[in-house]
């Protein structure tokens, strides 16, 4: 008894602050594409094992998409390509599937290579003026200060959640076909180290207990039914978090004859985070920002 | 008999028990291929297989660890069913090649003899359509019963194919009767923050009297993605097979790769990859031990092992990246070198590490509660584990003396010394032990490579496959023996990957552990084998 309290004295406080006051080192974040100088996408697309990264050419112009939902952040793209470079941004979690894609339009020259950007959707992303507010408070305990991109967030519905869960929030995990590996993760939010019950937030055993559902992996046809019934479960107002490549899109199993895709598939998803695992501050803030504690980067600010 | 192979080459070890086998056999080996001197072909009808096997078991000590098919329809008319035999004490595999016509072939059964075959049979009968006969319990397993009548390994099944929606359970489970019996239904969706699978206990009072596990809910096509996936790409898809053995399922998959292609790794990469290895070992066994100590309420320790968790998660975020070391496998070595500093990193953490494992041993050991709910419960005796064919840890607490990485040196394992814990009890304590002493070997293992790191290139270019080139690739991962097999259909191209994760063959063994056991003391009974749904599930 007094050796386990000496030992945990002796510890001390291991918990990391929210927002945390530096990124991971080494880790690879979303790519980040310079569209402006950008000469070709194939050999990127070419390589990009899940597809992330995807081009159509039709009558002279190639549109081309970087969808931060499928990436999987493995680098391929950045080591084949100088116009692609890897960002250490893992915290990307958004409340529409829409803003993790950016897509370029370019007019193509004779040989099939980007002659000139035509437009850019999605383009704070990449070239969007740093704003006044600091990048490094974009995520508080606050109220969000509703940076551009949360302007379809006021329905009746969503300020009701925000009302209802502000305070304490039970989470249901769900592995909808997951590979295990966004579990380690998850698991490690109930670690000291990131101790997501400061918060007021707790994983429960029952759907019946929960306001939120956390579901990792590509839906699996197995699971779809599983997955719906515990939905259905869950009291409302009830959220849905999407976790990693696979859950916001399928991930590198895509849809095939035993995978349905993404969770949106079947349910309507509030928050998506995407990652490959997600890192457990990545899930935090995926889990805050479904309850309006914290706040989806403005695209520009993505990066710290 | 056809003879495509140089005799000379085969490993000197294996000539005895390939001797014996072409004395007795001879005329009715129909072609032996040896590919690499310790992976030996040998083609027989199927009406061979099971004196083949007989033979190997009794005289040889073969285990039979891998049992798969191939659909080779188009170019030369049949199926291939394989029969993987690994012969520790020789270092060699021989793999039993058995064509099938797809009018009249049948797999005879061998699970009768061989319990551990027994879903492994089956999931060839549901994913290519070929009847299994004598097979003690013939039922789906690997596609459940609701699915139509679609083989979705057969080569003119299309990989997108749209199929009707899941429209309920409609398994038959066993029924246990008597008075005072009753059932216990549990998942797929479970209480915890885990993978799906159910569980249907039946209990007479506490104790179970018998467990049906029905599993493949995370079934999402993976082994038929690798044949529409260039192999580059097919290493990220190896790395999301099981995603806490994402680097070991990966370089088992490169040293596929690197076999079939008849190149090494350079001695840098297979260093580098075996510190990885190591890596991935160290941050789940310690995990287990935190979550072992969690399922008997000692909870404290868990905070500190998960801590120490973290500590590995964070140095595989320096050192690849991705805190699962996702990234780093590339066939022909690894992707990333690692500078002077990021070295010295490593040798500081595991200094730093060593005192502090210690001393979360020492909580746990020095708390008697926490070992009188460990010891004796969830016994698996060894015999049960040796007919199973329980293999990685889980068997070395049941006296199962084998691991890869001594017996079939891949990597560097070749370069350090290192002594595989066997213990004979069986039950969750030592299966918490065997995780405890190799914990310790692990970061032994570390130093020892680290001292004599070879200097070089960590990559060589691979070269284009030959179509039709064959090969096993194997690692010890941290649960146990992983296995891909594959065959090339082209320079970057395969027509087939066979993904074997030990929990395939440990999940039988669970049923048996968990007899005589009560329903609360399951959790830590599981989590003690922890075994992995998705690699099971495919």
């Amino acid at each position: 008894m007094f050796d386990i309290l000496r030992k945990s004295l002796s510890t001390g406080i291991v918990t990391v602050p929210f927002p945390p006051p530096a990124s991971s080192p080494g880790l690879r974040g979303a790519p980040e594409i310079n569209f402006e100088e950008w000469k070709d996408a194939r050999p990127a697309t070419a390589i990009c094992p899940t597809g992330a990264i995807a081009a159509e050419d039709r009558n002279g112009t190639r549109s081309v998409t970087l969808d931060l939902g499928k990436c999987i952040f493995c680098g391929l793209c950045a080591e084949a390509d100088p116009a692609i470079r890897m960002t250490h941004k893992t915290e990307l979690a958004m409340r529409k599937r829409a803003d993790l894609c950016t897509t370029a339009k370019y007019a193509l020259n004779s040989q099939g290579a980007q002659e000139r950007l035509l437009e850019l959707a999605g383009q704070e992303y990449i070239q969007g003026a740093p704003s006044s507010r600091s990048a490094g408070r974009r995520c508080s305990s606050t109220p969000d200060p509703r940076p551009s991109s949360f302007d379809s967030l006021g329905s009746d519905l969503q300020d009701r959640i925000r009302k209802t869960f502000g305070r304490s929030l039970h989470i249901r995990e769900v592995d909808a076909g997951s590979c295990n590996g966004c579990e380690v993760e998850i698991v490690g939010l109930n670690s000291p180290i990131y101790d997501i019950e400061r918060f007021g937030i707790h994983f429960v055993a029952s759907p019946r207990h929960a306001d939120m559902l956390l579901v990792t992996g590509p839906v699996s046809r197995n699971m779809e039914l599983a997955l719906r019934k515990t939905y259905d479960a869950i009291p409302e107002p009830r959220l849905v978090v999407a976790v990693g490549a696979c859950g916001c899109s399928g991930g590198i199993f895509g849809q095939n004859y035993a995978s349905l895709g993404g969770v949106d598939r079947v349910l309507p998803v509030d928050v998506y985070v995407p990652g490959c695992p997600p890192t457990p501050l990545a899930l935090l803030q995926g889990i805050l920002l479904a309850i309006g504690k914290g706040c989806q980067m403005p695209k520009n600010q993505v990066n710290r | 008999m056809t003879t495509l192979y140089d005799p000379a080459r085969i490993l000197a070890a294996l000539q005895p028990a390939f001797a014996d086998l072409t004395d007795r056999f001879g005329s009715r080996i129909q072609a032996i291929e040896a590919p690499r001197p310790n992976e030996v072909y040998l083609q027989v009808q199927m009406d061979l297989v099971s004196g083949l096997c007989a033979q190997l078991y009794r005289k040889w000590q073969a285990r039979l660890v891998s049992v798969f098919a191939d659909d080779v329809r188009e170019a030369a008319g049949v199926f291939h069913v394989y029969y993987v035999l690994a012969l520790d004490a020789a270092q060699g595999f021989f793999v039993l090649r058995v064509p099938l016509t797809p009018e009249q072939g049948k797999v005879v059964s061998l699970a009768n003899a061989l319990p551990a075959v027994n879903w492994q049979e089956r999931e060839i009968q549901d994913l290519f359509g070929i009847p299994l006969g004598g097979h003690p319990n013939p039922r789906r397993c690997a596609l459940h019963d609701d699915w139509p009548e679609v083989h979705p390994l057969r080569k003119d099944f299309d990989v997108k194919t749209a199929l009707p929606p899941f429209q309920g359970e409609r398994h038959k489970f066993r029924k246990v009767e008597g008075e005072g019996v009753f059932q216990v239904p549990v998942g797929p969706v479970h209480a915890g923050i885990i993978e799906p699978g159910h569980f249907l206990f039946s209990v007479a009072g506490e104790p179970v009297l018998y467990l049906q596990i029905r599993l493949f809910y995370t079934h999402k096509g993976t082994e038929k993605l690798f044949e529409n996936l260039p192999v580059s790409h097919g290493v990220r898809l190896a790395e999301s097979i099981s995603g806490d053995s994402s680097f070991a399922h990966a370089t088992a998959f490169c040293h596929a790769i690197e076999r079939a292609s008849g190149i090494e790794a350079p001695p840098r990469a297979r260093a580098l990859r075996t510190v990885c290895l190591e890596l991935e070992r160290l941050y789940n066994h310690i995990a287990d031990i935190g979550a072992i100590a969690t399922d008997v309420a000692f909870v404290v320790a868990n905070a500190h092992a998960m801590r120490l968790k973290e500590t590995v998660l964070r140095l595989n975020g320096q050192l690849t990246g991705n805190r699962l070391l996702r990234g780093m496998a590339c066939p022909g070595g690894v992707r990333f070198d690692w500078t002077t500093e990021q070295i010295k990193t490593i040798s500081n953490f595991v200094r730093d590490l060593m005192p502090e494992f210690d001393s979360l041993v020492t909580l746990i050991s020095e708390s008697s509660s926490t070992r009188d709910r460990l010891e004796t419960t969830g016994i698996l005796t060894p015999k049960t584990a040796r007919d199973l064919g329980v293999t990685g840890l889980a068997g070395r607490a049941s006296g199962f003396n084998g691991d890869l990485r001594r017996d079939f040196p891949h990597t560097a394992y070749d370069q350090v010394q290192f002594t595989v814990p066997v213990y004979q009890e069986g039950d969750v304590l030592r299966r918490m032990q065997v995780r405890i002493d190799e914990v310790r070997q692990s970061l032994s293992i570390i130093e020892q490579v680290l001292a004599r790191l070879p200097q070089g290139p960590v990559q060589v270019k691979v070269p284009d496959l030959h179509p039709g080139a064959v090969a096993l690739g194997y690692v010890e991962g941290w649960r146990g023996e992983i296995f891909h097999w594959i065959r090339a259909a082209g320079p970057q191209r395969l027509a087939r990957c066979k993904i074997k994760d030990p929990s395939l063959q440990n999940w039988p063994a669970l049923s048996e552990a968990i007899l005589g056991n009560i329903i609360p003391d399951f959790p830590v009974v599981n989590k003690s084998f922890n075994l992995s749904y998705s690699g099971t599930d495919r």
